[in-house]
């Protein structure tokens, strides 16, 4: 019995305003608690809500860049639920007339293919405070700083189908919404949050499962395991023939597991209504289309022009376009060193290796885009071999030296000097008697192979200083002489 | 439309008001005779009205996206019923 | 001095016939000697007037005031005042020292009236007798054990029994009217959006408007003259330009149409009431007005739809009094729902509580569209009424109550018996309209009110009407027995 998984995301991404959605309070992120709740965001006896004009254009700017239906008019709804980090006693979002409607992405799978995703809607609502639970003994204390913030919760269609493709999914929000400057992107602030909502079904049948839907996950590598993780426990529950409760489960990143959300145990009703404080959001189509003709790059576009401007494969192309972040550093680090091939491979190779190996993001590099140009300009230049690279890499990530310091400190300049490297080939060959025999009886299509020795040994006697390229191009004709 | 004492208890919860149980029955009769009162609007025909959920015929005006408040939290706290370290204090909450 | 209306105060002022401090003074003494037998304020405040008073001489002889400068108003509870408690008549909020004006206050602090205290009122402005109140019910000084209606009682008692030239209220489906029709006062509730909603605790979010509560109409022009006004911090304030309403109070009526609605001269109504009614309308055509009989054939279903709409969206807005930012917690809380359930408990008084009922019950899952969606179906085809017949006529006329006031108790063992109050006032709140209350005579020795409603923004041509009127006649000048 084949077993299919349906995935639907709701991300909610923080836009990135100067003030919250409804009242003229800072959104500035780490502040002292409740330095920026204003009467308002208090919900004071008497407060009102007006309404952030920058809000409204990044929710349409989203809605435009994914071809979707842009709602005329919309109206702000009341979801009403008691919480302390609520406020008002009720979040004020979009319910039924939400302001932008039916839309779709592309993503780009691993094996190369691309699939399309639906995006169901994608509305504005305010944010909610946070609670510190560890604080106070039998107390929550509660900051509402973050409370009023205005979120585009952008919801998809159950379209995917395995946690690849929800990741998949996730990035391209990510890199749109990030591109567009709609919002920042940084996930463990908590300015870009995925909700994953997975049911499992079996494979050609019609009927949705009960879906569970999984918060508190921040990061992609923990929403792949997240998901992952969910499908199986699902399966193995149906599989024992019991039943999946339809829930809402937090992600224990430690455990790698979700358990049950306790507050959210009971159903909530949450008795949508018109909010009588704020009229309807009526937009005309000149507002939209300047919109829409005024977009910054998106980053299919940006993939596009990495392939004709920097001669990039689409594959390259594609990983060094999607986060906007990375483009950006890219590009800096290209126009540094002047080589985009080069410039491509370390970062999608060794430096991204140190990224992952750090469990860092790109923002969070300590290797800056100008430190990695200069570095990279070195190897263009041949003051540096490959393996040099490497380390001064290694010390620009600890130390936040200078490039050229770390190469004087560590001696590690590549000999170029013809005449020093000859010497030193010419010494090896003299004493590597067995192995020049060796080349000499092979037949000539088969002594390429036989170099890998002879380099090696030369590289060693040279400390690895010796430019692999200009070794070679001794090596051959010397041992060629003696043929 | 009919309702009894449970439906009374879960409307309290919805909107977590406690109710004692001495008092539930007034109440149930109270909201049960109100209930009566706007049944008489069922008899009116409204299928292609309208609703009127704001009664001027206006559109949402929209705001700068300037700062415009200061740290107030002195202020603004000094009504808290329970604050410290700038947090507003709540009985420990699950989740 | 007491007799005065606003006008001659503002004369006897600018003239140096008193000083503002000595008309302060004057006031404050008799509140302090007087009301404890109408219980008409919750909080006066001696020092702060004084101190506005001082400051409001000052500017008197420096010649840069304004008519209202110096004027002592009292103001209903429910507005938001800086540093002054501020109970909207509640448990709830009886420690709440506002941190804020409300722009009402700010509009009267601006032309440096002077404010005498906060007036008593039902909880939460759900009410209409006053009797709903925590801090004790308000007599009307024009009877003992009287109501003096609701819920701008405390309002209309300390006007009526000379304890404040003027005051504030508010009105959602009358409470400015049926208080000022039992009181022998006139009161008028404007346009919705006329008045800024900002720091007016809210009830009923679409319902609720600010108004003054005066002697006379002129007095009544010259409050509404500050209070009047778009305000950027209240999303449903209109941007209609404000008129002088003293400019236009002496215009003759000569071919004013009044319209008759037959729906509010029913065989129910009281027959003394109809007779000081028509009484008042034989004038009015003495004064030059047309007399057209007209219908408003949904009148009856603005009282269910009233008991759907006010409720619904005062259950959300009351949502915020959960003991977590500010106002009522209830006594070491065992954890977060026991502090929220007994803190609301507590808190709130029985007629709230059981509004708060029925409205989350309307709102709630299965009942939106019976409910709630029924309602605002109605409140335009009753709105689609009004509009109508304001196509044939300038104003409309009728009995602002269908009764003169009632004694304490008498209507509070069933609900339904007091909502039935708000007969002829309710519908005009629906529609958003302008309305007013003056007195045109008495039953019994009861005042009995005359209601003028106009059409959108048409306040000057309610209060010309209503000025023409007391000029012509004398019921307005009547003062409470014993007074």
């Amino acid at each position: 019995m084949q077993w299919e998984a349906v995935i639907g995301l709701e991300i909610h991404a923080q836009l990135a305003t100067k003030t919250k959605i409804f009242s003229g309070a800072s959104t500035a992120f780490g502040a002292e608690p409740n330095t920026q709740a204003c009467a308002i965001d208090l919900a004071l006896p008497g407060t009102l809500p007006v309404f952030n004009k920058e809000a409204l254009e990044m929710a349409v700017m989203f809605g435009t860049a994914i071809n979707a239906e842009i709602g005329k008019t919309s109206v702000f709804d009341r979801k009403n639920y008691f919480y302390p980090d609520s406020p008002k006693g009720y979040q004020t979002s979009q319910l039924f007339y939400p302001i932008v409607g039916l839309g779709q992405l592309d993503i780009a799978l691993d094996d190369g293919s691309i699939k399309t995703i639906g995006v169901t809607r994608a509305h504005l609502e305010e944010d909610a405070g946070k609670s510190l639970h560890e604080k106070f003994a039998n107390m929550s204390g509660i900051d509402l700083n973050r409370a009023g913030t205005p979120l585009l919760e952008i919801v998809s269609e159950p379209d995917m189908r395995s946690a690849e493709e929800a990741v998949a999914y996730a990035k391209k929000i990510h890199s749109i919404v990030t591109s567009l400057g709609i919002c920042d992107g940084n996930m463990a602030e908590g300015s870009f949050r995925v909700d994953c909502n997975v049911s499992v079904r079996h494979k050609g049948a019609e009927k949705l499962g009960n879906r569970t839907e999984s918060k508190n996950i921040n990061s992609f590598r923990f929403i792949e395991k997240a998901i992952k993780g969910e499908i199986i426990r699902q399966i193995e529950i149906l599989e024992d023939g019991g039943k999946i409760d339809q829930e809402t489960r937090l992600y224990d990143a430690e455990k790698d597991t979700t358990r049950t959300m306790r507050s959210k145990e009971e159903a909530n009703d949450y008795r949508y209504f018109p909010c009588p404080d704020l009229l309807p959001i009526v937009i005309e189509d000149d507002y939209i289309t300047a919109i829409r003709n005024n977009l910054p790059e998106l980053p299919d576009a940006r993939k596009q022009r990495f392939i004709t401007q920097y001669k990039l494969s689409e594959y390259d192309a594609l990983n060094l376009s999607a986060d906007k972040a990375q483009a950006n550093f890219y590009e800096a680090v290209v126009a540094q060193c002047k080589d985009a091939k080069l410039a491509a491979n370390w970062m999608l190779g060794e430096f991204a290796k140190m990224l992952n190996q750090n469990d860092l993001s790109i923002e969070h590099s300590p290797v800056s885009e100008h430190k990695l140009g200069q570095l990279l300009t070195r190897i263009k230049d041949n003051t540096l071999a490959t393996n040099g690279a490497k380390q001064v890499l290694e010390a620009l990530w600890s130390e936040e030296d200078e490039v050229d310091s770390i190469i004087a400190a560590k001696g590690l300049k590549q000999v170029t000097d013809t005449g020093a490297i000859e010497v030193i080939v010419r010494e090896v060959v003299s004493n590597c008697d067995k192995q020049v025999q060796q080349y000499i009886a092979a037949e000539p299509d088969k002594r390429g192979k036989m170099l890998g020795f002879f380099m090696g040994q030369i590289m060693k006697a040279s400390k690895g200083k010796a430019n692999p390229g200009q070794v070679q191009a001794l090596l051959v004709p010397i041992l060629d002489e003696l043929c | 439309m009919a309702l009894d004492k449970s439906d009374v208890d879960k409307i309290a919860h919805l909107a977590r008001i406690n109710i004692e149980e001495k008092d539930t029955q007034a109440y149930l009769d109270n909201i049960t005779s109100i209930l009566d009162l706007v049944d008489q609007m069922q008899a009116v025909d409204t299928a292609n009205v309208e609703p009127l959920a704001h009664p001027m015929d206006a559109i949402q005006r929209l705001r700068a996206d300037d700062i415009t408040e200061s740290n107030q939290r002195e202020l603004l706290q000094s009504v808290a019923p329970a604050v410290e370290e700038g947090l507003f204090l709540v009985p420990k909450v699950i989740d | 001095m007491f007799s005065k209306t606003i006008a001659q105060l503002s004369q006897g002022l600018q003239t140096g016939e008193f000083s503002a401090c000595e008309l302060t003074r004057n006031y404050l003494d008799r509140i302090s000697a007087q009301d404890s037998k109408f219980n008409s304020y919750i909080t006066v405040t001696p020092e702060l007037a004084m101190q506005q008073a001082k400051a409001a001489d000052k500017s008197i002889s420096a010649g840069t005031a304004n008519a209202m400068t110096g004027i002592p108003i009292a103001h209903k509870d429910i507005f938001c005042s800086k540093g002054v408690r501020t109970s909207a008549g509640s448990k709830m909020l009886d420690n709440f020292i506002s941190p804020y004006d409300a722009t009402v206050i700010e509009k009267f602090n601006a032309v440096q009236s002077v404010s005498l205290g906060k007036t008593n009122m039902d909880e939460f402005a759900m009410g209409s007798s006053n009797e709903n109140s925590y801090y004790g019910a308000v007599t009307n000084p024009w009877g003992e054990n009287r109501v003096p209606g609701g819920s701008s009682g405390g309002s209309a008692a300390a006007v009526a029994a000379q304890l404040a030239p003027g005051s504030t209220g508010t009105d959602t489906g009358g409470s400015i009217r049926q208080p000022a029709a039992l009181t022998n006062l006139t009161g008028i509730k404007p346009t919705y959006g006329r008045v800024s909603r900002f720091g007016m605790i809210a009830f009923a979010s679409s319902l609720d408007q600010a108004g003054p509560i005066t002697k006379t109409a002129e007095d009544a022009a010259m409050m509404l003259n500050v209070m009047a006004g778009f305000d950027p911090k209240d999303s449903t304030s209109s941007n209609t330009a404000v008129d002088d309403y003293t400019a236009t109070l002496n215009q003759p009526l000569k071919g004013l149409k009044i319209g008759l609605p037959k729906e509010f001269f029913s065989a129910d109504l009281n027959p003394d009431i109809a007779n000081r009614v028509q009484d008042a309308l034989k004038e009015y055509q003495t004064l030059g007005a047309e007399l057209k009989e007209i219908s408003l054939p949904n009148t009856a279903l603005a009282i269910p739809a009233y008991y759907i709409i006010a409720p619904a969206e005062a259950s959300s807005n009351l949502s915020r009094f959960d003991g977590v930012k500010f106002g009522h917690r209830c006594e070491n809380p065992v954890d977060l729902e026991d502090m929220y359930k007994r803190t609301r408990g507590e808190g709130f008084g029985t007629e709230v509580k059981r509004r708060i009922l029925v409205g989350t019950y309307a709102l709630s899952e299965g009942f939106y569209d019976a409910y709630y969606k029924k309602a605002q179906q109605i409140r335009r085809l009753i709105q689609q009424d009004f509009v109508n017949a304001l196509k044939e006529v300038d104003v409309i006329m009728g009995p602002t109550t269908p009764q003169p006031a009632f004694k304490i108790g008498e209507k509070t063992a069933d609900p339904i018996d007091m909502y039935m109050e708000d007969i002829y006032t309710l519908s005009l709140n629906l529609a958003g309209l302008p309305g007013m209350s003056i007195p045109c005579g008495q039953v019994d020795n009861l005042p009995v009110g005359l209601q003028i409603i106009g059409n959108y923004f048409a306040e000057q041509r309610l209060l010309n009407a209503a000025h023409m009127f007391q000029q012509a006649t004398d019921w307005h000048t009547q003062t409470a027995p014993g007074l």
